[in-house]
């Protein structure tokens, strides 16, 4: 297998079988959208996860739900990649792929390399299913096949074996065939000496109330992996051993669940109640239905007509004491941007959520894209600064919604957190983190008449001098009567203003206010001391820079890696880390968002390497461009 | 998807909010703000009947809240003397919502007009409606965008010349009231801004309805629609225009009486009293929405004949409540433990 060192070789005393020891092994499971790719990848990662790889996930799917059955615009496919050892990206290229039908063999096959592994379900490579998918012959007789290591396996015939040897339970043909991917997982459960018994569980838990269902797929699960142990086909299993992450107790998680944990966290912590409103929207949609089902922590959620009552609801909970959370991704964050403005010149906490996707308009709705930072900066009338959060990981969403929550709720603004797809989707081993070891996010109510003049009035925009954060005076709150609004304000009274020095005074002073937002310095990895280069990344591009970055070292260059947390403000040493390095290179999956601001504001000459292809950035790839970099400054 | 029963509670109409016994006024009500409307705006009217009615609830004047949108009558927040927030073009209902849902103890009101809560915001209050949120809103129709000086609005009359329509409007008009009944409003009802004693009537009946009421208020608007209700105000046949609701009662008005509703085909028409039997004349009944949406009817553009009052209102769980209540529900039955949230069901240690 390519890229994978084989550490050693035993003998299976079980089954006289040659077991190879791997450091890693990329596998992605490809088929029709029907097919149940994303639930067996899934379970896969669950298993290596209880295993204690580490490991990441690459989903990869089409915007439709079911195109038609068997055609290229209907292949969804799972990534997974998983070590003993750290890793940071779900892999340039599958070492096994598993094709459920020529589709998926179509669509994915280019991905895997020379000597790669094959699994494909032959019952699905029918003279019409080939046709369908513009194959003239078949590709597992006409020899174009030959650079892999290919298994043919009926994965539906044998399914619905299992199941019809089992004629008490009733299930029809057509559901039995539908286990066929627990089939699949079964078989390389096997390979890869994965714990099975976390696949049972689940599979019973899922279908428990139609128990003849998840018998027929756990017999599938089990007749995939019988079929293993007992065929002659498959000569080797591999182990991939535990990794060795730092202590602790870990879990699998996605971003999209990381963030909305996140968020209830943060209810916790600051003692607030949290109000989510939101509309439906990929690839954010499943931090609208993780944070429905904890209501039992006290959390509304509001899923409202548009996205633009999506914000407004939230804001409106702001005024009312409350976390207003808005989630939303792509076009959604267009139609909340005159909210965000509001929430702007009300200073009034707010987290705003945007799971970026590929654009512009309805673009690319299940891909990953970061296209959206200089919408999040700058995308709305007047000078109008918001913070700005970007998380690097699926598990370090949690860690990111606190910051911005955080920010919120000390600075009386709007927040913007950027997740992408690929963060939303995607899942990492994490460390679950100790309660006791969160943030204190607690806050206090303006209760008491402030007015410096001992008039005995309430001014609600009278500053904090050190944050200069607004007070926060809730409706109930007698004596503290208010009205604010969108109209501009006079400096501390809060009364509309429409005086031209006030109006330069309250412009800058709120942007003096999220340019003090205290944010911590840049870390720099630099290794060797020695890097000339320095390579800057922000968001779900760090998993792939920093692959990249390893194997630019292991190849005997320097070179040094950050990555940018909060993208506004900037941490107070980015400027001097800049002009610490001859090079600054910024890989983007846009077309040079970031560069452009830091030119901007740095006078940098950072080289942009960008790429929009809806994909994340391959480690290969980054290790090409970050070579030819370094080996361009050293000559 | 299934559906199960959610076992809503009943709740009165302002109960949650605070009282206090201290007198009120409506000086109390009054901020420190100068009115900044067009002299002979029909807002001063609304206003100082507001003014004057606040204090006739008894609520703790902090948990009273405000909330607006934009055009003339969204300044309204700024006039009185309780929280207030003046938003966003349209979409006030919206952020109503969500204060509305999250605080119970709060009083809350939403202040549009016709261009705000028909035209940039005719989603945000049809679903607000729908939703039922325990929230009175209050839609001053000018029949013309005031603020942007001087264009035709949503309600405005087929052929209005206005600044944007020279050659006069061709936008067909929406009846608030009717639309607010498909929107399956639980509390509709109109009144005029000069006429404090009926406009005190329904804004009390509005406050009383636990649920969403919407008060459509005709509003003159003196610069640009100068007497467009003029009609109904003044002249002698004032009084065989305007049509007043009052429940149970038989639907007659005019000049003692003179003129009666009565039903034809599916829907109403006005007759001469003398000309019909007494049982022929319809008894109002605010809980029949065919009637209601019938009444609504009567009402034409050109005023010929205004129905006044209280055209519908009933019962309903509201929205804000059912949310509230599956809240606290769930947080009986499962309360969250974040440390076994955040552990999830599959773990492993390492060592």
């Amino acid at each position: 297998m390519r890229n994978v060192a084989i550490m050693s070789v035993d003998s299976s005393a079980a089954t006289g079988r040659a077991v190879h020891k791997l450091d890693r092994v990329v596998i992605r499971f490809a088929g029709d959208s029907g097919d149940g790719m994303q639930l067996t990848g899934d379970r896969f990662t669950s298993e290596a996860a209880a295993f204690g790889n580490d490991l990441a996930t690459l989903p990869n799917f089409p915007a439709e739900i079911r195109a038609p059955q068997g055609t290229l615009p209907g292949v969804s496919s799972f990534q997974l990649h998983f070590a003993d050892y750290d890793i940071l990206t779900p892999g340039d290229r599958p070492d096994v792929l598993v094709a459920m039908n020529p589709a998926a063999l179509k669509a994915n096959v280019a991905d895997l390399p020379r000597g790669g592994t094959l699994i494909v379900n032959t019952d699905e490579f029918t003279r019409r299913n080939l046709t369908k998918v513009g194959y003239d012959g078949d590709p597992l007789q006409d020899g174009s096949l030959d650079a892999f290591t290919v298994h043919k396996v009926a994965m539906t015939s044998l399914t619905r074996g299992a199941v019809d040897a089992r004629p008490e339970l009733e299930v029809s043909k057509k559901d039995a065939e539908r286990a066929k991917n627990m089939f699949a997982l079964g078989l390389l459960s096997w390979m890869y000496h994965r714990p099975t018994e976390g696949t049972e569980r689940f599979l019973r838990e899922k279908f428990a109330s139609k128990p003849a269902i998840a018998e027929a797929n756990v017999l599938a699960f089990r007749a995939g992996w019988n079929y293993g142990e007992t065929t002659e086909s498959f000569a080797t299993t591999y182990q991939v051993a535990p990794a060795k992450l730092a202590p602790g107790t870990y879990r699998q998680i996605t971003g999209n669940a990381a963030l909305a944990y996140g968020i209830v966290a943060a209810g916790e912590r600051s003692g607030l109640p949290v109000f989510l409103g939101s509309y439906p929207i990929t690839p954010a949609s499943d931090i609208l239905h993780e944070l429905s089902r904890h209501k039992g922590f006290g959390i509304t959620t509001f899923q409202a007509e548009d996205e633009i009552a999506g914000i407004g609801a939230a804001l409106g909970a702001s005024f009312g004491g409350a976390i207003g959370v808005t989630t939303t991704s792509g076009p959604g964050i267009a139609l909340k941007s005159e909210t965000i403005g509001l929430a702007v010149t009300l200073e009034l906490p707010l987290l705003v959520v945007d799971v970026q996707r590929g654009g512009p308009s309805t673009g690319l709705p299940t891909k990953t894209e970061q296209s959206d930072l200089l919408q999040a900066m700058f995308g709305r009338n007047g000078e109008c600064p918001v913070p700005v959060i970007a998380p690097q990981s699926p598990g370090d969403c949690f860690g990111a919604t606190l910051d911005a929550v955080r920010i919120a709720l000390t600075y009386r603004t709007p927040v913007l957190l950027l997740s992408d797809g690929a963060l939303a989707n995607g899942s990492e081993p994490w460390l679950v983190p100790s309660v006791d070891e969160l943030p204190d996010l607690s806050v206090e109510f303006a209760t008491a008449a402030n007015a410096p003049d001992g008039s005995g009035e309430f001014w609600p925009y009278l500053r904090d001098p050190e944050t200069l954060a607004r007070p926060w005076a809730v409706p109930g709150t007698a004596g503290l009567e208010h009205r604010i609004g969108g109209l501009e304000k006079g400096d501390g009274k809060g009364n509309i203003s429409y005086e031209p020095d006030n109006h330069d005074r309250m412009v800058r002073l709120r942007q003096a206010k999220v340019d003090g937002v205290v944010v911590p310095d840049l870390v720099v990895d630099d290794p060797s001391g020695e890097a000339d280069v320095l390579v800057l990344g922000w968001g779900s591009t760090y998993g792939p820079i920093g692959a990249g970055c390893r194997r630019v070292r292991r190849a005997g260059l320097n070179i040094a890696q950050a990555h940018l947390r909060h993208l506004n403000p900037f941490p107070a040493n980015l400027g001097e880390v800049l002009r610490s390095y001859r090079r600054v290179v910024i890989p983007e999956m846009n077309l040079g968002q970031l560069a452009l601001l830091l030119r901007a504001r740095f006078l940098v000459d950072a080289i942009s390497y960008t790429k929009v292809a809806g994909l994340p950035f391959k480690a290969e790839e980054l290790q090409g461009v970050l070579t030819d970099i370094v080996q361009g400054v050293e000559r | 998807m299934t559906a199960v029963e959610l076992g809503l509670p009943a709740i009165g109409a302002l109960d949650g909010v605070p009282t206090t016994d201290q007198k009120q006024t409506a000086k109390d009500f009054t901020s420190d703000q100068e009115v900044r409307w067009c002299p002979g705006c029909g807002d001063y009217a609304i206003l100082a009947t507001m003014r004057g009615f606040l204090p006739e609830l008894g609520l703790r004047r902090e948990n009273i809240v405000f909330v607006s949108g934009i055009g003339c009558s969204s300044r309204f927040p700024y006039y009185l003397d309780t929280y207030g927030m003046h938003s966003i073009h349209g979409r006030a209902p919206a952020i109503a919502t969500g204060l509305s849902v999250s605080r119970p103890d709060l009083s809350v009101w939403v202040v549009t007009g016709d261009g705000d809560a028909l035209s940039i915001g005719g989603n945000h209050l049809m679903h607000a409606l729908r939703r039922n949120v325990n929230l009175k809103i209050l839609l001053f129709n000018n029949r013309i965008y005031g603020l942007t000086k001087g264009q035709y609005s949503p309600t405005s009359e087929v052929g209005k010349r206005t600044k944007s329509t020279p050659f006069g409007s061709l936008d067909h008009p929406f009846n608030p009231v009717s639309l607010a009944l498909g929107a399956e409003a639980t509390f509709v009802a109109r009144a005029l801004d000069s006429d404090r004693r009926g406009l005190s009537a329904v804004l009390r009946a509005a406050a009383r309805h636990r649920g969403t009421a919407l008060v459509e208020i005709y509003q003159d608007c003196p610069i640009f629609n100068d007497g467009s209700f003029d009609v109904l105000r003044r002249g002698e046949d004032a009084e065989s225009r305007l049509i007043p609701l009052e429940a149970g009662a038989p639907i007659r008005f005019g000049k003692d009486g003179a003129l009666s509703v009565v039903r034809e085909g599916f829907g109403l028409r006005v007759a001469k009293s003398d000309e019909v039997a007494e049982s022929e004349v319809v008894v109002h009944d605010p809980a029949d929405l065919q009637l209601a949406f019938a009444l609504s009817r009567l009402s034409d553009q050109d005023l010929t004949h205004a129905v006044t009052g209280v055209f519908r209102s009933v019962s309903r769980p509201t929205y804000d409540d059912a949310v509230r209540a599956q809240v606290a529900g769930v947080r009986e039955a499962q309360p969250g433990d974040l440390g076994k949230l955040l552990r999830g069901r599959d773990t492993w240690t390492v060592a």
